[in-house]
Parts: structure tokens; C-alpha cells; sequence
């Protein structure tokens, strides 16, 4: 796959791979990525993994856009095209409470019941694209087709964090209280994005994610654990064949 | 010790120089409107470049600190005070424990700094002491700030004296075009639509604030559609939105957008046009990637040297001596024409 290069002003570079949404052209930003985290060059500042482009920022002052170009372009010709461990995490999920403002329409508009649609999308592997919209908000591909479902014409004011969502095409994790036009199918206790916690992010792009079903009264005591402090998931490190 | 708001402008909060690598995060970093006026206020204060001071839009505030420090007022010309005696902003002034400071409304610019020696000295979130407002981190309780908050005074580390510096400042000069690339989406846009984007005038409008600010002018309609798969954004990208009207993206923009980013404003300009009051007609002029970086450069080396040759104010002893020496009454030769019953009495 061969990137193509849009200079973005005088600090960045984009580095687009296809217009497309899909898994082997967001596996190339992954990638790209995490070469020039590991190596990265004199001058560059961040890197922002997105869908089908690699954002690439830099410091003007002590890189030039030409010699990023070059910098990028060895990263990539250097890359072995074999793909890095994922990490996968285990979300558990109340399909039901408060948060899941639209299970009951969504059960009605798809003809399925409850327990089917939560097989859907419990037993489906996402991947997570990029983060972005709000601190630790996770967009995932890999939602059953089934389940596909527009966004409110007119978004709600306040939907907690941790309610679980779809969008279109897309899944979601829901990572700060706000207003959103997702439709919202049950809850998480866990927190996407905690800035007291020493890693305030859960989620990285490339990461894969399962929702596990868990009734109100497993809710609660994961609730109360997380709230003591207590570590309750980590990831499984996924070799690149392991992937669902 | 403590700098206490007696009354606060409609947009004050706390900015060091932002929060970095949070951007994959979903977290932009915050940080001043305009970045050299930032660094020129902390430098006044004998800080280091990276201490937070407070940032307002508009009109400033009252303030009072429980302890002496020194402070200095930047980004434009605005009336300035201390237990009612005038003060220049641009240079540092002292400030004794409990007088009040107040900070009246920028003229000629849209966001002001406050800077004070030893810093404004609230918790680092994530790495910063940035206020990023959309979501409510860092800064005072991630929010502005309102008459009876107090914030903590950082250690002051700077020589105990007050600055200015060694040349008048120049103003930005709002008249100039703001040099924009183009791209990375400009192929989104038809060729006589991106012809609109440098013929014609722009106009700053007032729904702007740290996010972004929206521009009025020709119609921007896109040819390939407004909505693009999400992809990065930058402080300074002019995003289409389907209304056709171009949105500057600020410091506290989104990271991600679905919007194509027809053209991307220089980093050397973008604090001028964050400057700019609302109602400025401007235009955009496209220069090469290679132009941009040298602007960058000769932005860099002029703020440096403006940082480097800050000079001690003198301090003015009032001696009879020094009073007798100075032309107090300049240009008036014959008292007589204006008092002569003084200069008569004067006489015997």
C-alpha cells in the first residue's frame, strides 16, 4: 500500500492510505505508527492514527516538511508488512439499566429479541480505529451488519459515560457524559478515559475489544471495585494470527 | 499565597503552553490563543516559558494576591491599574499584597495575558496546567473563572526586578493577508471555488471562541461532498462544514474531523489572526510549504530577540535634586501671562 503525502501547514504531514474504511488500510496507519513511535525522528512531536491517514506532527523549528517526507518514507520501506501484537480487551457490558436508551426500539426495529440482538453484538470481535470526538472516545469497526443503525436525527443532551453505542456502521464506547445522537444499548463500568488514573486512557487505535454480557448485580460490584481503586480487566496480547 | 479574582471578564482561565502527545488520545492541547504573548508575559515575570498564567478574552478582571510578586499584562493595548494608578501592560509592574490589581478591556486585540512571578500554580492534569474548557480539565476545576476564586501562587525563581522591553513592541498588523498552504483536502474543492478562497474577503465573525472561529464570505461549496472519512486535525486548519462557511480551527479544537480542510493557516500567522477583533476583513494568500517554515523560523528568531533584550526598568528616585533638574512646567516661560498676582507676591 502507498501512501500518499498531504502536507498539513507548517507543523504536520498527513499521510494518507485510501479513502476507505477498512481493517488492512487502518492496519497500515497502526503500523506506520508504531515504527515511528518506537524510532521516532529528531523534531517530531505526535503522531495521530486516524481511520485511512497517519497524522505525523512536527516542530518547524527543527524539521523541515521535505525531510519528514523522507524520514516517513525510509519508516515505511523499512516496515516488514508483518503485523505487531494487538491488544484485546474483555468490556463487560449490562445490556439494559439506564444507559440503554434505545435497546427496547432497537430490539423492535430489528425484529429481534433481547437475547439475539446481545449475541450479535456480544459475539462479535471490534477493532478500534482511531480515538477521537472527546478524551478516550474509541470509534470501532466490526459491528454486526444487522445491527447497522442511523443516529437520531436530533441528539440527546446528556448520555452517561460508559454507555455502549452504535452509530451507523460503527460501535462505541462511550468515554465522557455529553450530548450525543448515538442510539445506546447498555452500560460499562468501566472508565475509557479517567484523568487520575496513571494511564487515563483505556483504549488505543488498533486495540480489539469484546463486550461480555454481565448482569446489574456483576455491574454493581465492578462498579464498587473500580471505585475502591481495583484494577478489574487487562488486555490480552494478541499475536497477529490469534485475530478473530 | 494566594491570587484571589475580585472580578473576572467573561473568558479568563489557565494556560501554560499546553498539553502534548494527547492528541491519539482524542486530547488537544490547549494552551495560549497567541503563543509569543504568552511567552512574552512569563518572560517579564522572570518565569520560565512553560508557567501557567491566566489568558482572557476581551476584559480582564480585578485581582488581589496575598503576597508582593510582579506581574505584566500582554496580547494588546487595554487600561491597567493598581490602587488606581495607570500602568503600561507590555512591561512588568510590582504589585504589593493586597492591593488591587485591575485589567480593563482589550482595544485593539482579543486575548489578553496575565502573567505573575512564580506562576499560577494549580494541578498538573495530564502534564499541564492548560485549561481545556470542552471537557473540563486542568486549569481551576477545568472550567473560567468567576469572582472569589483563589488560585495558588507558584515559587518565584526570576531576579527580583521589573522589565520592559528594550524596543516598542510592533503590533500585528491586521491589514496584512494571512498566509495559508493549501490542502490537505483542497482537492475537494473546484478550481473557481479555491479562486474564492485568496480573491475575496473573509470577515471574522463572533461565533468564535477557543475551539474555533467561523468565517463569513463567498460560499465554499465542495465539490466532492463536505463529509470526508475523519481524519487529524491541527490548531489552524480551515475546515468546510456543509454550510459552506470556513471554520479556523483553534487551540482547543477536535482532534479528529469529518469535514475536508481546504487550506491550512501558518503557524507564524495564526496567533495574529486569533488577534483579530471581531468584523476584521481579511485575506488569504497561498505561499509554498518552504515560505511557511521560513516564516516560522524568522517568527521564532524575532520573538527571541525581543525575550533576550528585555532591560531593567530604571527606578526613579524623586530627589529635589532630580525635580529641580526636569522641565516640569515644559513651555511656559512667563508666568506672569498666567499668574501675576504669584509672580507678584513672589516679588516682595
Amino acid at each position: 500500500m502507498t501512501p500518499v503525502f498531504h502536507p498539513f501547514g507548517d507543523r504536520a504531514l498527513s499521510v494518507s492510505f485510501g479513502e476507505g474504511v477498512d481493517a488492512a488500510t487502518n492496519d497500515a496507519v497502526i503500523e506506520l505508527a508504531a515504527a515511528l513511535e518506537t524510532r521516532p525522528f529528531v523534531g517530531m512531536e505526535e503522531v495521530v492514527p486516524t481511520y485511512r491517514s497517519l497524522l505525523v506532527i512536527f516542530d518547524p523549528l527543527l524539521i523541515g516538511g521535505a525531510e519528514v517526507e523522507a524520514q516517513v518514507a525510509a519508516r515505511l520501506s523499512a516496515t516488514t508488512g508483518r503485523l505487531g501484537t494487538r491488544r484485546r480487551w474483555h468490556v463487560p457490558v449490562c445490556y439494559g439499566g439506564a444507559a440503554a436508551l434505545d435497546l427496547d426500539d432497537l430490539c423492535a426495529e430489528k425484529k429481534l429479541s433481547r437475547e439475539d440482538l446481545i449475541a450479535l453484538h456480544s459475539g462479535a470481535e471490534y477493532r478500534v480505529y482511531m480515538i477521537g470526538f472527546a478524551p478516550g472516545f474509541a470509534y470501532l469497526g466490526g459491528l454486526p451488519e444487522r445491527l447497522h443503525t442511523p443516529r437520531l436525527q436530533k441528539p440527546r443532551q446528556l448520555v452517561p459515560a460508559g454507555a455502549i453505542g452504535i452509530g451507523g456502521q460503527q460501535a462505541s464506547v462511550n468515554s465522557v457524559a455529553g450530548p450525543s445522537g448515538w442510539r445506546f444499548i447498555g452500560q460499562t463500568p468501566l472508565k475509557a478515559f479517567d484523568p487520575a488514573r496513571e494511564e487515563p486512557f483505556l483504549f488505543a487505535a488498533g486495540d480489539l475489544i469484546r463486550f461480555t454480557p454481565v448482569t446489574a448485580q456483576d455491574y454493581e460490584t465492578l462498579s464498587r471495585r473500580l471505585a475502591a481503586g481495583e484494577s478489574v480487566v487487562a488486555p490480552e496480547i494478541v499475536a497477529p494470527e490469534e485475530r478473530g | 499565597m494566594t491570587l484571589e479574582i475580585l472580578s473576572a471578564g467573561p473568558l479568563v482561565s489557565v494556560q501554560d503552553r499546553g498539553r502534548r502527545g494527547l492528541r491519539r488520545f482524542g486530547v488537544s492541547a490547549a494552551g495560549p490563543m497567541d503563543a509569543p504573548a504568552h511567552a512574552l508575559a512569563n518572560a517579564l515575570c522572570g518565569n520560565p516559558q512553560d508557567t501557567a498564567v491566566l489568558e482572557f478574552a476581551g476584559l480582564g478582571g480585578q485581582f488581589r494576591s496575598d503576597r508582593p510578586l510582579r506581574f505584566a499584562v500582554t496580547g494588546g493595548d487595554c487600561d491597567i491599574s493598581v490602587d488606581g494608578t495607570p500602568l503600561s501592560p507590555d512591561e512588568s509592574h510590582r504589585l504589593e499584597a493586597g492591593q488591587v490589581l485591575k485589567i480593563g478591556m482589550l482595544r485593539d486585540a482579543v486575548w489578553g495575558y496575565l502573567a505573575v512571578s512564580g506562576g499560577i500554580d494549580t494541578p498538573l492534569v495530564m502534564g499541564a496546567r492548560s485549561t481545556h474548557l470542552r471537557f473540563g480539565l486542568g486549569g481551576l476545576c477545568g472550567r473560567t473563572l468567576k469572582a472569589g476564586d483563589r488560585l495558588p501562587l507558584g515559587e518565584e525563581s526570576g531576579a527580583d526586578v521589573v522589565l520592559r522591553p528594550a524596543t516598542p513592541l510592533l503590533r500585528p498588523r491586521f491589514a496584512d493577508p494571512i498566509r495559508i498552504l493549501l490542502g490537505p483536502q483542497d482537492g475537494h474543492f473546484a478550481p473557481h471555488v479555491l479562486e474564492r478562497l485568496t480573491r475575496e474577503d473573509f470577515t471574522i465573525t463572533a461565533q468564535r471562541d477557543r475551539m474555533a472561529s467561523i468565517l463569513d464570505g463567498p460560499d465554499m461549496p465542495a465539490e466532492r461532498g463536505h463529509d470526508i472519512v475523519s481524519d487529524g486535525t491541527v490548531p489552524g486548519a480551515i475546515q468546510v462544514p456543509g454550510s459552506g462557511r470556513p471554520m479556523v480551527l483553534m487551540a482547543e479544537c477536535q482532534t479528529t474531523g469529518g469535514y475536508p480542510k481546504i487550506a491550512t493557516v501558518i503557524s507564524a500567522d495564526l496567533s495574529r489572526l486569533a488577534q483579530m477583533p471581531t468584523g476584521t476583513r481579511l485575506r488569504f494568500t497561498v505561499v509554498e510549504r518552504a515560505a511557511a517554515e521560513a516564516a516560522a523560523r524568522a517568527q521564532a528568531a524575532d520573538l527571541a530577540a525581543v525575550l533576550k533584550g528585555l532591560v531593567a526598568k530604571q527606578a526613579v528616585t524623586l530627589t529635589s535634586e532630580f525635580l529641580l533638574s526636569c522641565d516640569l512646567v515644559g513651555g511656559i516661560h512667563d508666568p506672569e501671562s498666567i499668574a501675576p498676582e504669584i509672580a507678584q507676591r513672589g516679588e516682595t
